[in-house]
């Protein structure tokens, strides 16, 4: 309407402007910062135990939880186990059949890489033989990993084509 | 039998969806050529009606299914077991994937169903558009129903021997009936389980019809306000339910994740706060557009976004692209929601282009301290708020792609991101309602803001002089005392003055004040509820403390005052195949005894897995929150507690309620006002021009 005759229009738009533009600024900030401050690397166990450069810093790391090494003193919560690795990758999942199958593979076979680990706390309802641990923490320079985080998940519970009881009643 | 019923409705209703479809496109192009179209626009709004009783009829017989344990069917199977009480068998309906996109469906078609029922005389021309925009959603939730994850598939054993998942009986083949299902993951075996997740669905799928709206009235060129007020209760509502969702869902996480916490930045919990981000910038922003016609086009981009967020929503909780505890659910559909997401935010951008210069600002933003610049600033934190979101959840795949190098970020990177963006907030709400419509000046909001700002200093003064020295913790009480006294003066300020005008008690003044000005009022409950919430944050996040230890019968543990000591245990067994062990502590506060724990930990014979289930004393003081980690199996002499001390923690779920009463106020019907408003623009603006 007025815009191009009257300056103080104009101006008052500039002040806009540049509150608007200091705003999403200090939000740009807030996020470039914070992920240069808490990027993890997501790693697989293989990776991990190949990559020396990444001992002794904060990773993120998933494996495939052993269920016979398994050891929990309940007088101090130190909790250990040791996982082994499987493919970080959902294609390579998928292409072997899925996360369930990977996880019952990979906890069978030798030949993987596997890494103990160490976690101070509560034991986990869902920590047992094949579960997929994923897990926060560093690893220090015997490789053993000291996991802060641990999350568990378990798929074959939720999901499974056929039943197993099937086979015996019929 | 009751399988073929389910699945005959189920693709019955997707005909009829794409029926509508059809009807409703082909009504508005007779229409736009100036042929009567009457007869198939009223032909789509009943196709509209029809998919409700069809995808009630799947719904109920999936339920049905669920409840008689035919364990032949997969879905039940996999979801429900015999010692499942009844509450749970029905809620399985949304304890997995493919039960959850069939209540998903009956949801949305409920809403469209009701919106369809409005009298639509002033606003005929919306009509077809809004249901054209309800169906094609439906449509696209029922077409993975039908052809992606049928919830009636069976298990079937075919005459060589093979055990196949089919929907149909294939040649020859005897369906398989198992004995016993594998029951709910035992974490969704909870009360939690009833309402949490009905009202995220629930708010999500009413976010659809504003959205359905502001299509209309794109596409139909209506761009006046119109659009808005048509749709501000659904608005009201859909964010009610999605912010239920979100407080409940806090809770259940408290009562059963184990370590007392309410929220952990786990990407499903962000995709369901993503929607609520957006659509609370939208509820504010709307405001804007009613009184001063500024904003509309931002308005249009703010519904968008909130759509497609609801669609990435349900994406993500069921896809299972990202690691996270709640994603139980992993199948292959992911692609088909990217495309959807992608095609209707394409869409609705065009069409929001197509329209941008009809959609111009009638006035202008004058001062920056003004009501609808603080609002604008609201609108950039929440967006703000939202971006760091999208950003966490995105960077992981972004990063990967790039750099082939898997990455990600946890919760400390969206507390540091946020963290600023959320006490801004809090800020802004404490001097927003003080500032004036059209033209504000540091002298008038110094002048309207002072006393309760005195009122907070002396507050925060008292609090330093009771011990408390933490500079972060003491910011965040003096925002919540500056919110808290602003929002009380407001209300203080009306009252008084209705009363001063009328003569009524304070009670009757503060009744008609907020009856006349719901939005308002009922605004600065929710605010207030808010403040709440922030307080108990604030508590939890920089308080808590934890300590464990394994004790002898007669033996205590102590903790931020409280002391606990083990009495006894006892291991046994329940009729719904459960073990129990179940601990008694008793708890004294400062030496005196204030009662009794009973941490237990539960182990579900069905599903071969564990639950714990902490002993919790909460009052508004803090929790102590019992954990039993392990015990002596035979003599249970000796047992090892977790114990945690979560100072101020029952002020969030007590501001949730506030939170949640405030909006309830908000959505009810403004009848005294309503007359007064109709008349009100149209003055304005004849003394304007």
């Amino acid at each position: 309407m007025q815009q191009n005759t009257v300056s103080p229009a104009t101006q008052g738009r500039t002040k806009f402007i540049i509150g608007g533009l200091l705003i999403i600024a200090a939000i740009v900030y807030l996020i470039v910062s914070s992920t240069q401050a808490s990027t993890q690397y997501f790693l697989t166990v293989e990776e991990l135990v190949n990559r020396p450069e990444m001992a002794n810093r904060d990773v993120r790391v998933s494996g495939v939880v052993l269920g016979d090494t398994i050891q929990y003193d309940a007088d101090t919560l130190d909790l250990r186990f040791t996982v082994a690795s499987i493919p970080a990758d959902q294609k390579d999942i998928d292409a072997q059949g899925g996360l369930a199958l990977v996880l019952h593979n990979a906890a069978l076979d030798s030949s993987l890489p596997r890494i103990p680990v160490i976690y101070n706390g509560v034991m986990p309802d869902l920590l047992k033989n094949e579960a997929q641990a994923i897990m926060t923490g560093q690893m220090d320079d015997n490789g053993v990993f000291h996991a802060e985080e641990l999350l568990l998940k378990c798929p074959t519970r939720y999901e499974e084509a056929v039943p197993e009881q099937a086979n015996t009643s019929n | 039998m009751i399988e073929n019923i389910g699945t005959g409705a189920l693709y019955l209703s997707l005909l009829v969806s794409l029926y509508g479809i059809g009807a409703a496109a082909y009504g508005t192009w007779q229409q736009h050529k100036g042929r009567p179209a009457h007869a198939w626009i009223e032909s789509s709004r009943r196709a509209m009606l029809l998919t409700f009783p069809l995808i009630s009829a799947a719904a109920l017989s999936l339920i049905a299914l669920l409840v008689s344990g035919s364990y032949n069917v997969q879905y039940v199977y996999n979801t429900t077991s015999d010692a499942m009480p009844l509450y749970l068998k029905i809620t399985a309906l949304w304890g997995g994937q493919s039960g959850s996109l069939l209540f998903w469906s009956w949801l949305m078609s409920a809403f469209a169903s009701a919106v369809t029922l409005r009298k639509w005389e002033r606003d005929r021309e919306f009509l077809p558009w809004v249901v054209l925009v309800s169906l094609v959603t439906l449509a696209f939730f029922l077409m993975l129903s039908v052809f992606f994850e049928n919830p009636f598939v069976r298990f079937w054993q075919t005459i060589d021997g093979r055990q196949v998942v089919a929907l149909l009986q294939p040649a020859g083949a005897t369906p398989i009936q198992p004995v016993d299902g594998r029951g709910l993951n035992p974490l969704l075996r909870h009360p939690g389980m009833v309402f949490h997740p009905p009202m995220l669905y629930l708010g999500f799928v009413s976010f659809i019809i504003p959205y359905a709206f502001a299509i209309a009235a794109l596409v139909t060129k209506r761009v006046d306000d119109r659009w808005i007020r048509i749709t501000r209760r659904w608005t009201l509502v859909a964010w009610l339910f999605l912010s239920l969702g979100l407080v409940l869902g806090s809770r259940w996480a408290y009562d059963v994740l184990g370590w007392g916490g309410y929220w952990g930045w786990d990407p499903v919990e962000i995709a369901a706060f993503m929607p609520w981000l957006a659509g609370t910038a939208f509820l504010h922003s709307v405001m804007i557009q009613e009184k001063r016609g500024l904003f509309k086009r931002w308005n249009m981009i703010l519904i968008i976004i909130t759509y497609d967020l609801v669609i990435f929503g349900t994406f993500l909780t069921r896809s299972g692209v990202l690691s996270s505890v709640h994603a139980f659910a992993q199948s292959a559909i992911g692609p088909l929601f990217f495309g959807f997401i992608g095609l209707t935010l394409v869409a609705s951008l065009a069409l929001l282009l197509w329209r941008w210069n009809d959609l111009r600002s009638e006035g202008q933003l004058n001062s920056l301290l003004s009501r609808e610049s603080l609002f604008l600033v609201n609108n950039l934190l929440f967006m703000g708020i939202l971006a760091v979101c999208f950003w966490g959840v995105i960077y992981p795949l972004i990063s990967e792609l790039v750099t082939g190098q898997q990455v990600t970020v946890g919760p400390p990177f969206y507390e540091r991101a946020t963290g600023p963006l959320f006490a801004a907030l809090i800020f802004l709400m404490g001097v927003a309602p003080l500032s004036a419509w059209g033209h504000s000046t540091w002298k008038t909001l110094g002048k309207a803001i002072w006393k309760p700002f005195i009122v907070s200093l002396i507050i925060i003064t008292v609090i330093i002089i009771k011990g408390m020295r933490n500079p972060a913790a003491l910011l965040a009480f003096w925002l919540v005392a500056l919110t808290t006294s602003v929002t009380l003066y407001e209300y203080g300020h009306g009252v008084l003055a209705r009363r001063r005008r009328t003569g009524e008690s304070i009670p009757v003044a503060l009744w008609n004040l907020a009856a006349r000005n719901r939005r308002r009022y009922g605004g600065y409950i929710i605010h207030l509820g808010v403040v709440l919430m922030a307080l108990g944050v604030v508590g939890i996040e920089m308080f808590q403390s934890e300590t464990q230890g394994t004790i002898r019968v007669g033996e205590s543990l102590s903790l931020g005052g409280y002391t606990i000591t083990y009495k006894d245990l006892a291991v046994f067994d329940t009729n719904d195949q459960r073990n129990v062990a179940r601990a008694v502590v008793a708890v004294q506060k400062n030496g005196r005894p204030i009662g009794e724990l009973y941490p237990r930990r539960d182990f579900f014979y069905d599903s071969q897995q564990p639950m714990t289930i902490p002993g919790v004393r909460s009052t508004m003081e803090d929790d102590l929150y019992v954990l039993l980690v392990d015990w002596e199996a035979i003599s249970s002499e000796s047992a090892t507690f977790k114990i945690y001390h979560n100072p101020l923690v029952n002020w969030l779920w007590l501001g949730g309620l506030v939170f949640i009463i405030g909006t309830l106020v908000a959505a009810l019907p403004d009848k005294e006002h309503q007359p007064q408003k109709a008349q009100y623009p149209a003055a304005l603006k004849t003394a304007a021009s």
